[in-house]
């Protein structure tokens, strides 16, 4: 088992949707909310996900088709 | 002596020990250096910073390393140049350019952050240094890793051009380059620095690497003769300078360095890659991702990691951010090439562009000190200026031939007076 942390952004279109409730239902992950701030503009949540390694990347690569953008907590580290 | 108490979250305030680490594992906040500021009041004064070798180093009491610095001994103190013609040019009366674009050993300011990293991977043990990098850094990471004789692993995008490749390549890094979009490899380098707790410079020894980037605080306050000044232009990147500058000018006065004075900060991005000039632009401290388009590629970071705290010093200050064109970049990089005589990179043109558009607004008056900040070597960015540099004209090696081609640019013929003269 591995765990992962994560920062979603979503826009505001996409704030009404209950993606990590879904995400847990869908893939075998635990997720754990670490953090989040909401504006009317934009919603930025701190996500753990506990789970297989291979899982995790199908339960990452699922958030991003929502058009939720998941980066490391880290953010851009190529600079 | 080292004047280092500890690591704290920035964000919950919980404290961790000296290690290889860089977030929160409460919150996810960023870790920050403390220190025991008292102690170094009393261990500190103006004369034995001056009397110290003019590298990063003579500031050593306020950077986290525990034992004698082992590489960077020729980074640092740069340049503070009084740009009097480029002053005339902006109309005002009292500029500066903080020229890191002269920064030993890889003409960037990414010298300092690199040097107190790896002085500090060394002494927590590490034998491999690393970054993921699509320039400044990786060079800056391999010259100074093979400097201190350890292993470097560099990873960059697979699309990446060859000559920033042989920038670092130079230096015999393992150099891999990553296939995928840019939040694939992103997400892979920290997956990576997770796995093979290597000294990622810029991951897990970021709250040490960051506080290199003070370094250019301190001096620029030096060098205006221990004061600061009242308004300082910083590109955003990652958001790492701009804090750290602000953080040092709070250092330098609480340590008793320099008086308490106003000294606004402005943050300079690329129109093309903009996220927190947004957000100031905005009033929001929270910062929209967006996906760079710009020839400033070396502060084309799309969601930084410290954008949050560039927002938070900005405003502290009383400054502001500004974002500016392609075009004015460019016309940037040329005005402080024609005035000064520095050839700076894409993110120079910016903070030069931006500080024109910050004084045209008022935003900046015309009576004050100003600092512009060039980060960067235009040299290693000479794609961005070729098409705007006219070809030579050609001629035959004959002196009629050039003085035909003199008079014919309009220009009086060559006197006397002036071949002797």
């Amino acid at each position: 088992m591995a765990i992962h942390r994560f920062y979603l952004t979503y826009s505001q279109e996409q704030i009404k949707e209950p993606v990590i409730y879904q995400v847990a239902r869908k893939y075998d992950v635990i997720t754990n909310i670490r953090g989040a701030s909401i504006s009317d503009h934009i919603g930025i949540v701190a996500l753990e996900l506990e789970g297989e390694e291979d899982v995790i990347d199908e339960a990452v690569a699922w958030i991003a088709e929502q058009g939720i953008k998941v980066e490391p907590i880290q953010k851009n580290v190529i600079e | 002596m080292s004047f280092v108490t500890g690591l704290k979250c920035r964000e919950c305030g919980e404290s961790y020990e000296i290690a290889a680490l860089n977030v929160c594992e409460y919150c996810f906040g960023p870790l920050e250096v403390q220190y025991d500021y008292a102690g170094i009041k009393a261990a500190v004064s103006r004369e034995t910073i001056e009397a110290r070798p003019q590298n990063l180093w003579r500031y050593r009491e306020l950077l986290p390393i525990e034992t004698e610095p082992r590489i960077g001994l020729y980074s640092g103190y740069t340049p503070l140049v009084k740009a009097e013609r480029l002053a005339a040019e902006l109309g005002v009366d009292e500029l500066y350019v903080k020229d890191d674009s002269v920064n030993h050993p890889t003409f960037s300011y990414k010298d300092r952050v690199v040097s107190v990293a790896i002085t500090k991977a060394i002494e927590l043990g590490f034998d491999t240094v690393s970054c993921a990098s699509t320039g400044n850094l990786a060079n800056s990471v391999s010259a100074h890793a093979a400097r201190a004789g350890l292993r470097c692993f560099i990873f960059i995008p697979d699309n990446l051009e060859q000559g920033k490749v042989i920038g670092s390549g130079i230096y015999k890094p393992t150099t891999v380059a990553i296939s995928g979009n840019y939040d694939d490899v992103n997400r892979l380098c920290t997956e990576i620095a997770d796995k093979y707790k290597w000294a990622f410079v810029n991951i897990n020894l970021r709250p040490f690497y960051t506080e290199g980037a003070k370094t250019y605080g301190f001096e620029v306050a030096e060098q205006l003769g221990w004061k600061l000044p009242q308004h300082m232009v910083i590109p955003t990147a990652g958001g790492t300078i701009l804090p750290k500058v602000a953080k040092a000018f709070e250092e330098l006065i609480d340590v008793g360095l320099v008086d308490a004075a106003p000294s606004r900060i402005y943050s300079a991005q690329a129109g093309g890659c903009a996220p927190v000039v947004n957000a100031i632009h905005r009033k929001s401290d929270l910062i929209e991702p967006v996906k760079p388009n710009t020839i400033a590629k070396s502060i084309a970071i799309g969601n930084p990691a410290d954008g949050y705290y560039v927002i938070k010093a900005v405003e502290k200050s009383g400054g502001w951010g500004e974002s500016v064109t392609d075009d004015e970049i460019i016309a940037g990089i040329h005005l402080l090439a024609r005035t000064e005589g520095i050839f700076t990179e894409p993110a120079g043109g910016t903070t030069v562009a931006v500080t024109k558009k910050l004084i045209e607004q008022g935003r900046i008056p015309r009576d004050e000190s100003i600092v512009i900040s060039v980060t960067g070597n235009g040299y290693k960015t000479i794609e961005a200026v070729a098409p705007g540099i006219p070809k030579p004209q050609v001629i035959p090696a004959k002196l009629s031939d050039f003085d035909a081609l003199y008079e014919a640019a309009g220009e009086p013929p060559l006197s006397d007076k002036a071949v002797n003269g």
